[in-house]
């Protein structure tokens, strides 16, 4: 089970959350003159990195809000919490050696 | 089927109304489980930065609570904080009286003001073991140090998402869950207060 750190109520069970996929993948600016492929990259493709990994979340039985959580896949644990309109923190401590 | 009131409407846990009161327990573990159908519920949506909030707030007499877990109570009013730019005013008069005080608040500026009274029904659960019945299913951390009278939260009680409300420190605890989740969130909590009829097991 994750304790995950909503920004706006506080430290709640995973249970009370719904996971929202890769976080920061921006909307194409030109949608119109996407090829096929570069819609399924933006559609289906998505970063499965091994460490600190940017994810957006839904409080849904709390404020119902979105927000991003940093999390290492590794060890599941969470680094770091944050609303839509905060940029990724960074964290020196995260990856490396630990 | 249970009766309906005079006015026709049905309580989502009238049928449970005699297990419930079968359910309570006296003593030094006592806990009660009872239904308070039909409170007035408003929904209240608007930014808590504009001057429509405060006009909102004074309106009920106190001001709207801006954190997660605050309310904000005056006469016979309870405003509960559900998220950055929604509140739940919980009420003892007609919601038809209260929903048009704050719609004239809100004038015509953005943000919305729904009766949704009928969304939710109450559960007071009370007595000196309420809080361990709920900590049998509840995430939250109800230990006093963490959360007391006069404290509302979203959350979940057992399977069910309530918003939850303690009341006073008895402790007293108010659920709302959603009316048709109410059944099992009392067949839950029959259960789950059933233990305490015999003596605590070292």
């Amino acid at each position: 089970m994750l304790l995950i750190t909503c920004p706006w109520c506080g430290p709640r069970d995973e249970t009370e959350y719904h996971y929202g996929g890769q976080a920061h993948v921006p909307y194409p600016e030109t949608p119109a003159g996407l090829t096929d492929e570069q819609w399924a990259e933006y559609v289906f493709y998505r970063d499965n990195p091994k460490g600190p990994f940017a994810e957006r979340w839904m409080h849904g039985t709390g404020c119902r809000r979105w927000f991003n959580v940093l999390r290492d896949t590794a060890t599941h644990e969470v680094l770091a919490s944050y609303r839509l309109d905060e940029p990724r923190p960074e964290l020196p401590q995260a990856g490396g050696n630990r | 089927m249970a009766e309906p009131t005079i006015d026709g409407r049905v309580s989502p846990l009238a049928h449970l109304e005699e297990r419930m009161r079968a359910a309570a327990v006296t003593g030094a573990r006592g806990v009660t489980l009872t239904e308070r159908p039909f409170l007035t519920m408003v929904n209240v949506r608007v930014d808590p930065a504009s001057e429509t909030a405060d006009r909102i707030g004074k309106a009920l007499g106190a001001p709207l609570p801006r954190q997660c877990g605050d309310t904000g109570a005056a006469g016979p009013h309870t405003a509960v904080w559900l998220g950055p730019d929604e509140w739940l005013v919980l009420s003892r008069a007609e919601a038809s009286e209260v929903t048009a005080e704050l719609r004239d608040a809100l004038g015509g500026d953005p943000g919305s003001v729904v009766d949704v009274s009928a969304n939710r029904t109450t559960l007071e659960l009370s007595g000196p073991a309420a809080r361990q019945v709920l900590e049998k299913g509840c995430p939250l951390d109800l230990h006093p140090r963490a959360f007391g009278s006069g404290r509302a939260v979203s959350t979940t009680v057992g399977p069910v998402a309530v918003l939850l409300w303690q009341a006073d420190d008895t402790p007293t605890y108010r659920l709302f869950p959603r009316s048709s989740f109410a059944d099992h969130l009392a067949r839950w909590l029959i259960d789950a207060m059933s233990e305490y009829h015999g003596p605590e097991v070292p």
